[in-house]
């Protein structure tokens, strides 16, 4: 095997968090910073080329080839775990900026009662009434210890929205369940469309406190605090699965690279596989990859950051022998619990009797409400102790996925002349309210290696094992209801929703959140890194990302593993301080 | 390497503006005597035949607008199988190979290519049938993941860009009033509440003003 030349800091994957940490690190210190990123290089002016359906969001084509890898899943420790062969429930991204790319653009900032979970349920419902088997736990830093750092994230990529509570001040219009912020969102809200506005009319009937989705996708021209400056969102329709062409929507590759790019002490080398985090004695030494042309390659370093999605850092975690295995039985054991994904899926489903013009959308446009989030609207006799919020989205209706939309009962068969004739006269007519909710942390719920399948490189394959609880299930229940209610007021034809119990499923699309199994936390006995996201057993390895994630929130978690990473950036930092040059 | 085989159309049932969508091999186009042969990657003259009848069937071209024939459904799902998509190089093929609850999706080793050429074999002399039959027989093997695949696939050949062969002349577009992928919305994104807003379909070689090349045409590495 090569060695190469060591580097100070040797960050694995090219995302969101590896390039904030690497753009934090470059302009605070004097230290050689180098990314390996497994896919290929990005840019602003590849994506006009890319708004295609077909190749990008049905064959999925910025995505990790699965091919090379995947994961395998079982529904509990009875059942054989197989290979997920094609993507479905989740979709890891791939290549400089990561699934950053090619997200929607949601921002949300978590609720405070969410970074006390273990201690807040326990409190306000007692441990006896808690659903069984819960693991839930604090995070080990309060909302108001990242505070400053959301506002960090929200002003380098120009979220826009409307704030509901500054410095404690409700206002109507934002979110009034958020903690406090210190200051109004970067830019104004999206534009609302007509399905928005219905949606806004209605709840604001019911009483409820509607509020536009944050967006990393820029409601106008901004220019950020390092001098970035960026288009403003044109609604095109192509955000989920596709870069943006006029880079409107906040992505790593039109935010922190082209800083990066200008910096002498920084590098990036893409088609590099990293199999391993080499370590002795308690110290990461470096890491040892495959490159692009196949030969096996050891890079000395002095600091490793692990910045790739949740399954990838987990399983290099346990191929590189780092750290103690989970094992459910025990509970005892850190690496792999608390695997957590979102509660979503029983959406109800509402027809209106004029076109909705859906094509157009932007990839976080939509409005919602907070009102059922966290637990604020639960006595305990609902049977859950977390909800979730309700919204409208209109993100772009593409053709192929969106054909197909009718009244159920309106064709007896999905293909033939009837269908064709209902899906016609149904077309750009069907929306949904959708329920995003909390997922909570189960001792049931794990990563480990799977015993048989094996990667490209004949490395074993991440195993999940993971399914829906009761909990889940009443969580969808209590949803349907309020969607009911929502899609009455709206005045529409609609279906109602009565959610079956179901099995997880990964042949469906849920959302990319995929959290836990590296988990942050106060105590090595029940975490995997510390609240800086310091390895405990190797304090020169940082393990960032949502697998920090000790459950999962209702909100989608960029964001936040934002916010993280630029506070475990200024741990990292702070010993290096004396070759400080100040602002990053 | 097997003899190239054609498909033979009438020039007038494909979009209306054939020789411009599969402009790609300009010069195996034949537009004589009102007909044109397209030339086939993957299926046999007789294999496309078959489905072309099928994708006719899952969506007719009837009263409400054209249908999979006009649309060149046959050619786009030639050309996804002829490509990296029908050989499975972006799907996880490595053993074993267990069949599992319907959670865990298709868990079986045949290819796309596998798929179709065994289901092609199983439906006979379909092509020749008449409609009522056709639909008989295609009811029965609704649970296959033939059937499914072939299902999805003519949807794909009815919307996708035109590209990818299927679409032509963006019929599928024009048949759902969906303009392609348009740069801005800014100025429209927030009017016409109520009211259909139908631009003018363009492809995206017209939006980007240069030829865009499917991932069909990737050459294996």
């Amino acid at each position: 095997m090569k060695t190469l030349k060591p580097v100070n800091v040797a960050i694995v994957g090219g995302g969101w968090t590896g390039l904030a940490m690497a753009k934090e690190i470059t302009g605070r210190t004097s230290l050689s910073v180098l990314i390996l990123e497994r896919g290929a290089p990005r840019k602003t002016s590849d994506y006009a080329a890319g708004m295609d359906e077909l190749d990008y969001a049905i064959r999925v084509r910025m995505m990790q080839n699965i091919a090379d890898e995947t994961i395998t899943h079982r529904h509990s420790m009875r059942d054989a775990a197989v290979p997920v062969r094609q993507y479905g429930s989740f979709l890891p991204g791939s290549g400089v900026g990561g699934a950053g790319e090619h997200w929607n653009g949601h921002s949300f900032r978590f609720l405070e009662t969410q970074f006390v979970l273990a201690t807040h349920l326990r409190e306000k419902f007692g441990a006896a009434h808690l659903p069984e088997n819960l693991s839930a736990q604090d995070w080990g830093v309060t909302y108001n210890d990242l505070e400053q750092y959301y506002w960090r994230g929200e002003q380098m990529m120009g979220v826009s929205g409307k704030a509901g509570n500054i410095r404690g001040q409700k206002l109507a219009g934002g979110n009034v369940f958020e903690g406090p912020r210190m200051s109004e969102y970067p830019l104004p809200p999206l534009k609302t469309t007509y399905a928005g506005l219905r949606f806004k009319e209605a709840v604001e009937k019911l009483g409820y406190s509607p509020y536009p989705h944050p967006a990393a996708n820029a409601s106008e021209a901004y220019k950020n605090p390092d001098g970035i400056s960026r288009a403003g969102c044109a609604y095109c329709g192509y955000c989920e699965r596709f870069g943006c062409m006029i880079g409107a929507k906040a992505q790593p590759t039109n935010t922190l690279m082209p800083i990066l790019a200008k910096r002498k002490t920084f590098a990036i080398r893409t088609g590099c596989w990293v199999r391993r985090v080499v370590h002795k004695d308690g110290r990461a030494t470096g890491v040892q990859y495959v490159d692009a042309t196949g030969e096996e390659v050891f890079q000395p370093a002095d600091e490793v950051v692990m910045a790739t999605f949740t399954l990838n850092n987990v399983r290099l975690l346990a191929l590189s022998k780092i750290g103690t295995a989970y094992d459910p039985m025990t509970a005892k054991g850190t690496l792999g619990k608390n695997l957590t994904h979102q509660v979503g899926g029983a959406s109800t489903r509402i027809f209106f009797d004029v076109p909705l013009n859906a094509f157009m959308g932007s990839g976080a446009l939509g409005m919602m409400i907070a009102d059922f989030d966290g637990d604020h609207a639960l006595s305990g006799s609902e049977g859950i102790v977390r909800g979730g919020t309700l919204s409208v989205g209109t993100s772009g209706n593409r053709p192929i996925a969106s054909w197909g939309g009718y009244p159920a009962g309106t064709a007896k068969s999905n293909w033939g002349s009837e269908w064709k004739a209902a899906s016609l006269a149904w077309r750009d007519k069907v929306s949904g309210v959708g329920f995003t909710g909390e997922h909570l942390a189960y001792r049931q719920n794990f990563m480990d290696l799977d015993p048989q399948y094996t990667d490209r490189m004949g490395d074993p394959l991440l195993r999940f094992t993971l399914d829906w609880t009761e909990h889940e299930h009443r969580q969808r229940v209590y949803a349907a209801e309020i969607q009911t209610k929502i899609a009455r007021a709206m005045g529409v034809k609609f279906e109602e929703a009565h959610p079956a119990p179901v099995k997880y499923n990964v042949v469906q699309y849920q959302t990319t959140h995929i959290q836990g199994g590296a988990v942050m936390g106060a105590s090595p006995e029940t975490s995997v890194v510390n609240t800086n996201l310091q390895h405990w057993d190797v304090p020169n390895l940082w393990v960032i990302g949502a697998s920090a994630f000790p459950q999962n929130a209702s909100g989608n978690p960029t964001l936040t593993a934002l916010a993280l990473t630029y506070r475990a950036a200024d741990a990292f930092i702070a010993p290096h301080t004396s070759r400080s040059k100040g602002a990053a | 390497m097997r003899r190239r085989e054609f498909l033979t159309v009438p020039a007038a049932a494909l979009g209306g503006t054939l020789l411009y969508t599969l402009a790609r091999e300009p010069m195996r186009l034949q537009a004589q005597d009102g007909s044109v042969n397209i030339p086939l990657r993957f299926f046999s003259a007789a294999e496309a035949r078959v489905i072309t009848a099928a994708c006719a069937r899952i969506f007719p071209t009837d009263s409400t607008g054209p249908g999979a024939t006009e649309a060149g459904v046959v050619i786009y799902i030639d050309r996804q199988l002829a490509g990296p998509y029908g050989r499975d190089k972006y799907r996880y093929t490595k053993g074993p190979f267990v069949e599992s609850v319907p959670e865990h999706g298709y868990q079986g080793k045949e290819t796309p290519r596998e798929i179709y050429r065994a289901g092609i074999a199983s439906l006979g002399g379909f092509a020749d049938l008449a409609p009522e039959k056709q639909d008989a027989t295609l009811r029965s093997m609704e649970r296959t993941t033939f059937f499914q695949m072939l299902r999805s696939h003519t949807i794909e050949g009815m919307f996708c860009d035109p590209m990818h062969g299927g679409n032509a002349g963006l019929i599928g577009w024009q048949l759902i009033g969906f303009p392609g992928p348009q740069m801005s919305y800014r100025d429209e994104i927030d009017k016409h509440h109520g009211l259909p807003y139908r631009p003018k379909p363009v492809s995206l070689q017209q939006v980007v003003g240069h030829p865009v090349h499917g991932w069909e045409e990737e050459k294996d590495s």
